[in-house]
C-alpha cells in the first residue's frame, strides 16, 4: 500500500500470523478476509471460496433454493457494489499534534483507505453505504501505539492539543461505537492498538497471563495454545475481535459456561485516561473495597480511556473435546430442556438451541455429499425423525452442544445432558450436525454480503431475558413484530425472522435473532431496516428483555439507556465520564 | 385528555357500513337437519395446539398463578393445600363449559326452526364475518356483543356455525344454571357460569381469571361476554363493565400473546323479545327466575312476529394498536410472570386501568354506531313526545323529516329503499300493534288494562307499562342524538350564549348523565365539538365568535332534542325533590327504589307530575348514582346495611341547575 508522505506506518505487524497486517487481508466493504466469501457459481450452485473455513472450497447445493425460497430474491437480479473511494473529505489535521507526535515516533497515518477503514464497525448501515461508495465522517487520521507508554504519550498529547481520540481494536463492532460523530469540530485519531499484540507473561502458579490488550482473539488463544493454554474465551467474532474490544463492550463467549464471561475472567486491567492511568495495585482473586472500579472500565465503549493491559485467567487445554446435537419436536420443548439443564447447573461448555427456521437454514448449507452412502444415510435419519419419531419438519429445532473436559467426564456429562433432553422430547442428533451448527456461527456474517448482492440486507441483534415464559414469549412477540413492521413499510416478501437461545444462566438466556428481507421495490432500505430493528428493539424491551446482552449499546441503542438504566444510574455514569475525560478526548460518544 | 387518541372527530355519516346477507333465507329452502349435519371445519387459531374441555381444565388447575393462590389461601385459611386445591377443582368444574359438536348440531336443528318461527329474517354483514374468520386465525379473538335478549348468545352461535367459524365459549351468568337441562344443555354449547358477584372471593377469582386467560393464550376457542354486564333492560347501552376485559387484555400486556383482536357486535332486534317483561321489571315487578319450565311456557311466543334482526360485526380492535404509546408494557418486567411467593396479584396500574376504562367505552361506542335502526324507533320516539296521541297525517311527516335528520346525524337507518314513508310507517305499527294503534286518523299508545274497573293505580302501572315498552324503542336512536340534544339543553339552560358558558352547562349535564348515557370519561370537549359540528351543519344553530345561537330555522330541532331529554331531566329532578323534600337520616340502600317509586306515583296521582319514565328503576338507580359521583348523597356502609346520607343544599342546588334556575359553576377549560 501506499505510504503517506508524513507518517511512517508500521510495515509489518506481528499480530494475525505474524506476517501481514489485518487490514490487507480483510474486506474493506463487507465481513471478514477478503479470499473466503459466499458466491452463486455458473450453475447458479453457492459456494464458498477460501481455505480458512470447514466450508472453504465446497459447493453447497441447497443454499440456492433457500435463499430464493426465504427471501423471494432472484438471482437474475444482482445489486453490485459500486466503488467510489474519492468521495472522502480530506482530512483535517491539527498540525502542532501532528508535529509533537513525530518527535515520539509512534507510527501514524492519514492514507484515506487507512482512514476508511477505521471509520466503521459492521452495522448494516455502515456496510451498506461503503458498498454504495458513500462514506461519512472518517477518521482524520490513525496513530499505531506500540506499548502501553505509547498510548500515555497519545493520550496526553491529545489532551495537549486538543484532538478527539477514537480507540480501535478489531472494527467488530454491531452498535455504531466506531462511527465518528459528525459534529465533531476537532481533528479525530483513530487509536489503533494492533501493534500492542503480545503476551508479556504467563503465570503458571496463579494461572494467569498479562497481555497486550490490543491482542486479536485467535492469536491469543493460538499463543496461548503453544504453552499448553487456553483463556476459553470465545465470543463468535475471536477470529478479529480484540482484547481491549471484550473488556470495552463486557464481551460473551460461546463457552462462558465453563470460562466466564469477560468479566469473571480479568484479573486485572490497566487503562489510560486523560486523567492518568488506572489500575489496581494487586492481584487478589476478590476484594472488598467499594465498588470494582474493573465495572467502570467493563463496558465503558471507548469513552472513557484505552484499555492497554489485561491479566486473564487461563486454564490449561481441555483434554477432550466433543460436539453434540438434539432434535426437539418444537422449540418450546427446546426452551424448557435448556431450562432444566440450567436449572440442574450441567450446562455444557456451550448449549444453543436454533429455531426451526434457522435450522432449515442450517441444512442450505449443507454441503454436497460425498457419497451415495452418505445420502442414503441422511435420507434415513430424516425419515427416522419425521415418520416414524413423527416430528413435524416445519416445527422442530435443533440445540448444538460442545462438551470439554476429561474425556471420562465429558462422556458421563454427555450422558446426563441427553437423559435430560430425553425427558423432553429430545432426540440426539449427532456430533456433525453440532459442528456444523457452530461453523455456521463463523460464516453467518459472510452471508450477508452474498445477501447484499441480489438484493438481501439483514443483521443480528442480541437480547437477554429471564426464565420463566419470557424466552418463549419474548421469542414469538419479537419475531411476529418483525414480520408486521416489514409488512406495514412495505417489503413485498415475508422477512427471515429467526431466533436462538445462545446462552443459558441460572436466571435467564441470551437471545440472538436474525433479520433479514428482501428489499426490491424500497427507495431507502436502510431505513427500513432501522425502523423494523428499531420496532423489534422496543418489543423487546417491553417483554421484559435486556438492552443488550453483549454488543453494547454504541450509539445504535444510547436512545434507551436512561430507560434502562434510570436517569440517576445515568448521572453516575455521566459523572465517571466528567471526572475522567473533561473534555471529552475520547469523543465517540457511545453510551451516554 | 387521555381518551382523546381512541375518539377522532369525524363525520359520522361518512362512514361506510357493509351490506347484510338474510341467514334464513337459505334455511327456509334447505333441510335443517342436513344444515344441522352439515361437515363443520372452521378454521382455527394459527397457533394453536387443539386440546379438548377436559385437558384444558387441568391446565388451568396446574397452572403456576392458580398454584399460587391455592397456597396463599391455605396459609390464610389454615386448611391444607388438598382442600383447597379441591375447592379450586370444584369452582372449576361448576363453572367450566363442555362445548361439545353434538349440542351444537342439536342446537342449529332448533334454533333454525325457532329463528325462522320468531323473525322474518336475520341479516348479517359477510364482511364482517370474514374479517372475523381472518382475524381468528392470526390472533386470539374476543366478541363482544351487545346485550339486549337472552336470543344473543343463542343468535351469536348459530350465526358462527353457519358460517363455519369457530364456536365461542360464553361467560354467562350462573343463574342459568338454576334452570333444569338447559343450563346444562348451554353448557355443552359453549358457556361457562361465573357467579354474579364474588367480591372478596380470592380462590374464585384466580379459578375464573386462569380459566379465561389459559384459554385466551392458547388461542383455544374466541372469548364471548357481555361488557354491558346484563341485558340492557331498557335498550340504552350501559356503561361496561371492566372485569373480564382487564383479564382478556392481560395475557397482552405481560407479552403472553402477540396481540388480542376485540369485535364488537351489534345486535339488533326489530321487536324484543321480551320488551314488556322488561317494562314490568323496571317498575318493580320482580324478573321472573330463569326456570325451563318457565321456558316451556314461553313457547307461546314461537306465534308471534318479531319482525328481522340485524347483527352487525365490527372490524376487529388490536388491543396492541390501542395500547400503542398508552401502555408501557415494561412495567410488569420487576415482578415475576406467575406469582412467586409472597406476591400478591397485581393490581393493575392507575395508566392501565384508565386505559381499559376507555378501551371498554370504545368498544360500547362501536356497538351503538352499528346498532340498525328501525322506521318503529323513529315512530315510537315522536309517539313519546306526545304521549295523548297524534294526527296520523302528522306522525308520516313528523316521521320522514326525522329520518332525514337521524340519517344527517349519521344514524344505521334500515329504511326500505323505494317505498312511501306512509307504508313504512303503517308496517312497523302492525307489527308493534301491542304497542301503538291507530283508531280513525288518530294514532295512540295501546294501554293494556283488566276487563273490569281499574284502581287509579293501576291504570297509573299500566300505562307507565306502555310508555317504557315504548322508551324502550325511542332509546335505540338515542346514541345518535345524545349529544347534540346535551346541546340543545344547554343551550336553553345557560344564561347566556357565550360559548363558554354553553360549554359549561353542557359539561354539568353531561356529568350528570354519564351514568345514563354512554359519554366516554375525559372526552367532554371532543363531545361538544361534536355536538356543534351536527347542529351546525343541519342549520340548527350558528357559531359566531365566541357564541352559540339558534338559527332561525333551528327551533324545531331544537325543541325536539330538547324534548327527547326532558323525561330524563324531569326524572332526576324528581329524585331530588325526593331526596330533599322526604328522604330521612336512616335512608337505606334498600328502602330508595321503592320510596321513590311512592313519591313519584302520589306526584301523579296529584296530577303535579305527567313523566312517566321516572318511575323506571333504573332512571332512579342512575341519577342516584350520579348525586353519588357528584359528592351529593354520601354512601355509607354500617354493619348490617348501606345507608344514604344526604346533603340536602346540594341536592337543591343540583335541581335547580338541572332546571336551568342557577347557572353551572364556571369550568372553563383552557381550549375553549
Amino acid at each position: 500500500f501506499s505510504c503517506s508522505s508524513s507518517g511512517v506506518k508500521p510495515a509489518v505487524a506481528t499480530g494475525l500470523v505474524g506476517t501481514v497486517q489485518q487490514q490487507d487481508i480483510m474486506k474493506w466493504n463487507g465481513w471478514g478476509y477478503a479470499d473466503s466469501k459466499f458466491f452463486f457459481n455458473k450453475k447458479g450452485q453457492g459456494e464458498f471460496t477460501g481455505k480458512r473455513y470447514r466450508l472453504s472450497g465446497l459447493i453447497l447445493p441447497s443454499l440456492k433454493d433457500w435463499f430464493e425460497g426465504t427471501f423471494g430474491a432472484n438471482l437474475q437480479h444482482k445489486s453490485p457494489p459500486s466503488l467510489n473511494t474519492s468521495a472522502v473529505a480530506p482530512p483535517s489535521l491539527n498540525e502542532a499534534f501532528v508535529e509533537e507526535l513525530k518527535s515520539t515516533g509512534i507510527p501514524f497515518s492519514h492514507d484515506t483507505e487507512d482512514r476508511v477503514f477505521r471509520a466503521h464497525g459492521h452495522c448494516l448501515h455502515e456496510i451498506f453505504s461503503l458498498r454504495d461508495g458513500r462514506v461519512g465522517r472518517c477518521p482524520d487520521m490513525v496513530v499505531w501505539p506500540n506499548c502501553h507508554n505509547d498510548v500515555v504519550k497519545i493520550v496526553e498529547l491529545a489532551c495537549k492539543h486538543s484532538v478527539c481520540l477514537i480507540p480501535y481494536g478489531g472494527g467488530t463492532s454491531v452498535s455504531s461505537a466506531l462511527e465518528c460523530p459528525p459534529e465533531e469540530t476537532r481533528s479525530i485519531v483513530s487509536l489503533d492498538t494492533s501493534q500492542m499484540n503480545r503476551i508479556l507473561w504467563i503465570d503458571e502458579k496463579n494461572l494467569t497471563a498479562h497481555v497486550e490488550a490490543g491482542i486479536i482473539g485467535q492469536d491469543l488463544e493460538r499463543l496461548l495454545n503453544e504453552s499448553g493454554y487456553c483463556t476459553g474465551h470465545e465470543p463468535d467474532s475471536m477470529e478479529f475481535s480484540s482484547l481491549g474490544g471484550w473488556v470495552a463492550t463486557r464481551a460473551s463467549g460461546m463457552k462462558k459456561n465453563i470460562y466466564g464471561n469477560i468479566e469473571d475472567l480479568v484479573v486485572h486491567i490497566k487503562m489510560v485516561t486523560p486523567r492518568g492511568v488506572i489500575e489496581k495495585s494487586c492481584q487478589g482473586p476478590r476484594m472488598s473495597t467499594g465498588p470494582d472500579i474493573h465495572h467502570f472500565i467493563l463496558g465503558s465503549e471507548g469513552t472513557l480511556g484505552v484499555v492497554t493491559e489485561v491479566t486473564l485467567k487461563i486454564r490449561p487445554i481441555p483434554e477432550y473435546q466433543k460436539y453434540g446435537s438434539v432434535v426437539f419436536p418444537n422449540f418450546q420443548q427446546g426452551v424448557a430442556c435448556l431450562r432444566e439443564v440450567a436449572k440442574q447447573r450441567c450446562a455444557p461448555a456451550s448449549i444453543r438451541l436454533m429455531d426451526n427456521e434457522q435450522f432449515q437454514f442450517g441444512h442450505a448449507l449443507k454441503p454436497q455429499v460425498s457419497s451415495i452412502f452418505t445420502s442414503f444415510l441422511d435420507g434415513l435419519k430424516k425419515f427416522y425423525i419425521t415418520k416414524f419419531k413423527g416430528f413435524d419438519p416445519h416445527h422442530l429445532c435443533v440445540a448444538t452442544l460442545l462438551f470439554e473436559g476429561d474425556r471420562e467426564k465429558v462422556l458421563q456429562h454427555e450422558k446426563l445432558v441427553y437423559d435430560i433432553a430425553a425427558k423432553f422430547g429430545g432426540l440426539a442428533a449427532g456430533e456433525d450436525n453440532g459442528q456444523r451448527g457452530y461453523m455456521l456461527t463463523f460464516v453467518i456474517a459472510y452471508l450477508r454480503d452474498l445477501g447484499m448482492e441480489y438484493y438481501v440486507i439483514g443483521e443480528s441483534f442480541e437480547t437477554s431475558v429471564p426464565w420463566d415464559r419470557w424466552v418463549l414469549d419474548l421469542c414469538r412477540n419479537v419475531k411476529e413484530r418483525i414480520v408486521r413492521e416489514c409488512k406495514e413499510k412495505g417489503v413485498q416478501f415475508p422477512p427471515l425472522s429467526t431466533c436462538r437461545v445462545t446462552q443459558t444462566y441460572d436466571a435467564g438466556a441470551c437471545v440472538y435473532f436474525y433479520f433479514a428481507f428482501n428489499y426490491r421495490g424500497l427507495s431507502d432500505p436502510v431505513h427500513v431496516y432501522e425502523q423494523v430493528e428499531h420496532a423489534a428493539r422496543e418489543e423487546i424491551l417491553a417483554n421484559g428483555g435486556s438492552l443488550s446482552h453483549h454488543h453494547g449499546v454504541g450509539k445504535l441503542r444510547k436512545e434507551w439507556m436512561q430507560e434502562t438504566i434510570s436517569s440517576v444510574g445515568l448521572g453516575m455514569l455521566k459523572s465517571v465520564k466528567d471526572y475522567l475525560d473533561p473534555n471529552n478526548i475520547f469523543g465517540n460518544r457511545n453510551l451516554l | 385528555m387521555a381518551s382523546k387518541a381512541l375518539y377522532s372527530h369525524r363525520d359520522p355519516v361518512l362512514k361506510k357500513r357493509d351490506d347484510f346477507e338474510d341467514i334464513l333465507e337459505e334455511r327456509r329452502n334447505s333441510s335443517d337437519l342436513r344444515y344441522a349435519f352439515k361437515c363443520y371445519t372452521p378454521v382455527l387459531y394459527r397457533g394453536l395446539t387443539p386440546c379438548k374441555a377436559a385437558t384444558l381444565k387441568s391446565m388451568v388447575l396446574q397452572s403456576e398463578q392458580l398454584l399460587h393462590v391455592i397456597n396463599q389461601v391455605s396459609a390464610e385459611s389454615g386448611e391444607s393445600t388438598d382442600v383447597v386445591k379441591d375447592e379450586a377443582a370444584a369452582i372449576l368444574e361448576e363453572m367450566a363449559h363442555r362445548l361439545q359438536l353434538r349440542t351444537i348440531r342439536f342446537f342449529a336443528y332448533t334454533l333454525s326452526k325457532a329463528f325462522k318461527a320468531l323473525y322474518r329474517s336475520v341479516c348479517v354483514n359477510e364482511e364482517g364475518i370474514q374479517r372475523l374468520q381472518q382475524a381468528m386465525q392470526e390472533h386470539p379473538v374476543v366478541l363482544l356483543p351487545s346485550h339486549r335478549s337472552y336470543m344473543d348468545f343463542l343468535m351469536m352461535s348459530y350465526i358462527l356455525y353457519t358460517y363455519d367459524l369457530s364456536l365461542p365459549v360464553i361467560a354467562a351468568g350462573m343463574d342459568f344454571l338454576g334452570m333444569k337441562f338447559v343450563g346444562e344443555m348451554l353448557r355443552m354449547s359453549g358457556a361457562f357460569f361465573i357467579r354474579r358477584s364474588f367480591g372478596g372471593d380470592q380462590l374464585y377469582w384466580a379459578v375464573f381469571s386462569e380459566y379465561v386467560k389459559t384459554m385466551l393464550r392458547k388461542g383455544y376457542a374466541p372469548i364471548e361476554f357481555f361488557l354491558e354486564g346484563t341485558r340492557s333492560r331498557t335498550c340504552k347501552s350501559l356503561t361496561p363493565k371492566l372485569g373480564l376485559l382487564n383479564i382478556v387484555m392481560e395475557p397482552f400486556f405481560k407479552g403472553e400473546v402477540f396481540d388480542v383482536n376485540l369485535v364488537p357486535v351489534s345486535m339488533s332486534y326489530e321487536r324484543v323479545l321480551e320488551e314488556s317483561l322488561y317494562a314490568r321489571e323496571l317498575l318493580g315487578v320482580p324478573k321472573p327466575k330463569e326456570s325451563t319450565s318457565g321456558l316451556l311456557k314461553a313457547r307461546k311466543i314461537l306465534s308471534e312476529d318479531y319482525g328481522s334482526m340485524h347483527v352487525y360485526f365490527s372490524p376487529p380492535v388490536s388491543v396492541r394498536s390501542l395500547a400503542q404509546g398508552r401502555i408501557n408494557r415494561s412495567q410488569f418486567n420487576l415482578t415475576p410472570r406467575c406469582g412467586g411467593s409472597g406476591h400478591v396479584a397485581q393490581k393493575p396500574s392507575e395508566e392501565t386501568q384508565a386505559f381499559v376504562n376507555d378501551v371498554a367505552y370504545r368498544i360500547v361506542r362501536l356497538q351503538q354506531e352499528n346498532m340498525v335502526v328501525k322506521p318503529w324507533v323513529l315512530v315510537a320516539t315522536l309517539l313519546l313526545q306526545s304521549v295523548e296521541g297524534m294526527e296520523l297525517t302528522e306522525l308520516m311527516e313528523q316521521t320522514s323529516w326525522l329520518r332525514d335528520l337521524a340519517r344527517m346525524f349519521g344514524a344505521f337507518l334500515d329504511w326500505p329503499d323505494h317505498t312511501p314513508c306512509s307504508m313504512v310507517v303503517s308496517s312497523s305499527i302492525s307489527l308493534h300493534r301491542n304497542l301503538a294503534c291507530v283508531s280513525g286518523s288518530r294514532i295512540s299508545l295501546v294501554v293494556e288494562g283488566p276487563q273490569g274497573p281499574e284502581t287509579p293505580e293501576e291504570a297509573l302501572f299500566n300505562r307507565a307499562v306502555s310508555v317504557l315498552s315504548c322508551a324502550s324503542y325511542r332509546n335505540q336512536v338515542l346514541h345518535v342524538f345524545l349529544r347534540p340534544a346535551l346541546l340543545a339543553m344547554a343551550l336553553s339552560n345557560a344564561n347566556s350564549s357565550r360559548k363558554e358558558d354553553i360549554y359549561s352547562c353542557f359539561d354539568f349535564l353531561r356529568n350528570v348523565f354519564s351514568d345514563e348515557f354512554i359519554l366516554s370519561p375525559g372526552a367532554s370537549v371532543q363531545d361538544f365539538d361534536e355536538a356543534c359540528h351536527l347542529l351546525v351543519k343541519c342549520g340548527a344553530v350558528e357559531l359566531l365568535h365566541q357564541d352559540v345561537v339558534m338559527a332561525e330555522s333551528g327551533r324545531t330541532v331544537l325543541s325536539f332534542l330538547t324534548l327527547l331529554l326532558e323525561p330524563f331531566l324531569q326524572g332526576y329532578q324528581v329524585v331530588c325533590r325526593y331526596l330533599r323534600e322526604e328522604a330521612t337520616e336512616n335512608l337505606t340502600e334498600k328502602q330508595f327504589i321503592p320510596a321513590v317509586r311512592s313519591f313519584a306515583v302520589k306526584l301523579h296521582l296529584s296530577g303535579s307530575l305527567k313523566c312517566y319514565e321516572v318511575l323506571s328503576s333504573d332512571l332512579q338507580k342512575n341519577a342516584l348514582n350520579a348525586l353519588i359521583r357528584l359528592n351529593v348523597v354520601r354512601r355509607v356502609r354500617t354493619n348490617e346495611q348501606v345507608l344514604f346520607k344526604v346533603n340536602k343544599a346540594a341536592v337543591n342546588s343540583v335541581e335547580d341547575t338541572l332546571g336551568g334556575r342557577i347557572p353551572t359553576q364556571k369550568s372553563i377549560l383552557a381550549r375553549l
